[in-house]
């Protein structure tokens, strides 16, 4: 088997546990609408400050959301022996990270897209110029998959794994908040040429893990 | 030997070597140096500040580096792992040691314990990358096992450094420039002031290869005895048993 249809086989896998459980739909993405909510009591919404800060809000509410997932990722795999039948299952470690990461990708792709149009119905946002602000969010989603998802494998099988993995992560994703963040803000004031140098941070990131997680993901799967 | 990094003696020589370059220190920094022009009394936090900063980056660097030679299979060696959590260690007390002193020296110099400067920013994530990485270190494993999972969580760190460091550049110069920070770098540096200096960058390096040691050697010590007691218990599980 090729990579690309091993990557698909894993991430369809994934995908299709969560199309039957709906832990996505039914738990993490409320789980974001409440931060936001929430974020509204603590920042008075009459103040103008929501407005101000909607990027990073959003951004913080997907990152927490984003740990959820990760454990989610892993937490499927951790009774009856799932684990041990992906690691008999013959597949290769850069095509089950790549999977994996996918599948966490795509459901956090799916919480943004809820989030971001409730960030702009219920703070009062207008999002410009989409161009650099689709971009940077898809690669600040990638970073952020491959980053838990390789932090997901190593606390996988610990017995502190849910609160290892948000002690690990979240400091070392501290830069995507950042870079997303920012291009979000010049997406939004409509300076675009802002967004590009965080655009292109953004970018190095998620190559940067996405190799270093297909290198480490099948050494680090056997000792989970 | 694996379960010492340095003879007894040499150890020993080190630690009062150390202490006596620290009192060395203490002299310069408190007497010996004048006083800053601007900054008066105050600047001598300094003499402190910027060696236990050195010192967190040469020990996280350590950490690295032992990561990376446990990780690659010709230098798989257990010393290797031991000398990156006890670097690690070291260099998370240092990287806090820095935040204190230079918050004591902010306060007066700046008027504000904390400001959001890129370099300040950098350290506080450098602090929590590493804490991290010494939490996993603390879950008990297969000495194999859980090697492999920090030296690999230590080198996803060390990666990530730079990438903090640039993102919190950019995000800070982009936004206000000619902080405090950039005036300083240019104060001018009495003979006195600079041999204090880097005098205590030589005190404090050799007092991280003294502590690197011990902890080294704590490490090795408490690896035995865990192994001895698993012994001990299987031991004493078949004497029950026949």
């Amino acid at each position: 088997m090729n990579l690309w249809r091993e990557v698909r086989l894993v991430a369809a896998k994934d995908l299709r546990i969560e199309a039957r459980s709906r832990v996505t739909v039914q738990q993490i993405i409320p789980f974001g609408l409440i931060v936001l909510l929430l974020f509204a009591f603590a920042l008075d919404p009459d103040r103008g400050i929501l407005r101000r800060v909607a990027p990073g809000l959003f951004w913080v509410t997907v990152l927490l959301a984003a740990l959820l997932a990760v454990s989610r990722s892993f937490a499927i795999e951790a009774d009856n022996g799932a684990r041990d039948g992906l690691r008999l299952s013959g597949l290769d470690g850069p095509a089950l990270f790549l999977g994996k990461a996918a599948a966490v990708a795509i459901e956090l792709l799916a919480l943004e897209v809820v989030l971001a149009a409730t960030v702009v119905v219920v703070y009062g946002i207008e999002l410009n110029t989409l161009v650099p602000l689709i971009l940077a969010t898809l690669a600040a989603t990638v970073g952020v998959a491959a980053t838990g998802t390789l932090y997901g494998v190593l606390a996988a099988g610990l017995r502190v794994r849910e609160t290892l993995v948000p002690v690990l992560l979240l400091p070392v994703v501290a830069p995507v908040l950042l870079g997303a963040t920012r291009a979000w803000e010049a997406a939004i004031d409509g300076i675009p040429s802002d967004a590009w140098p965080w655009v292109a941070l953004l970018t190095v990131f998620a190559i940067l893990f996405t190799a270093i997680g297909m290198l480490a993901f099948g050494p680090l799967l056997e000792e989970a | 030997m694996s379960d010492r990094l340095l003879k007894p003696q040499v150890s020993k020589a080190l630690g009062w070597l150390s202490l006596a370059a620290l009192i060395v220190l203490a002299l310069f920094g408190l007497w010996g140096a004048p006083p800053d022009e601007v900054q008066s009394d105050a600047q001598r936090l300094m003499y402190l500040h910027v060696p236990a900063a050195w010192i967190a980056y040469l020990a996280f660097g350590v950490t690295a580096l032992g990561s990376a030679l446990w990780l690659w299979p010709r230098t798989r060696a257990t010393v290797w792992d031991r000398v990156a959590g006890a670097s690690a260690e070291l260099g998370v007390i240092f990287t806090a040691l820095t935040l204190v002193l230079g918050s004591l020296w902010g306060r007066p110099v700046w008027g504000v314990w904390w400001a959001w400067d890129a370099r300040l920013v950098t350290t506080a994530v450098l602090f929590f990358l590493y804490l991290g990485y010494l939490a996993l270190r603390r879950i008990p494993a297969s000495p194999d096992a859980r090697a492999k999972r920090c030296a690999i969580a230590a080198l996803i760190a060390f990666v990530d450094v730079p990438i903090v460091h640039f993102s919190v550049n950019w995000w800070r110069t982009l936004h206000q420039q000619g902080t405090v920070f950039n005036e300083r770098l240019d104060a001018k540096i009495h003979g006195v002031m600079a041999f204090t200096l880097w005098f205590g960058v030589l005190a404090f390096t050799l007092l991280y290869a003294y502590l690197l040691d011990r902890r080294y050697r704590l490490l090795a010590l408490d690896e035995d005895r865990e192994e001895r007691e698993v012994e001990q218990a299987i031991a004493e599980r078949v004497g029950a048993v026949s």
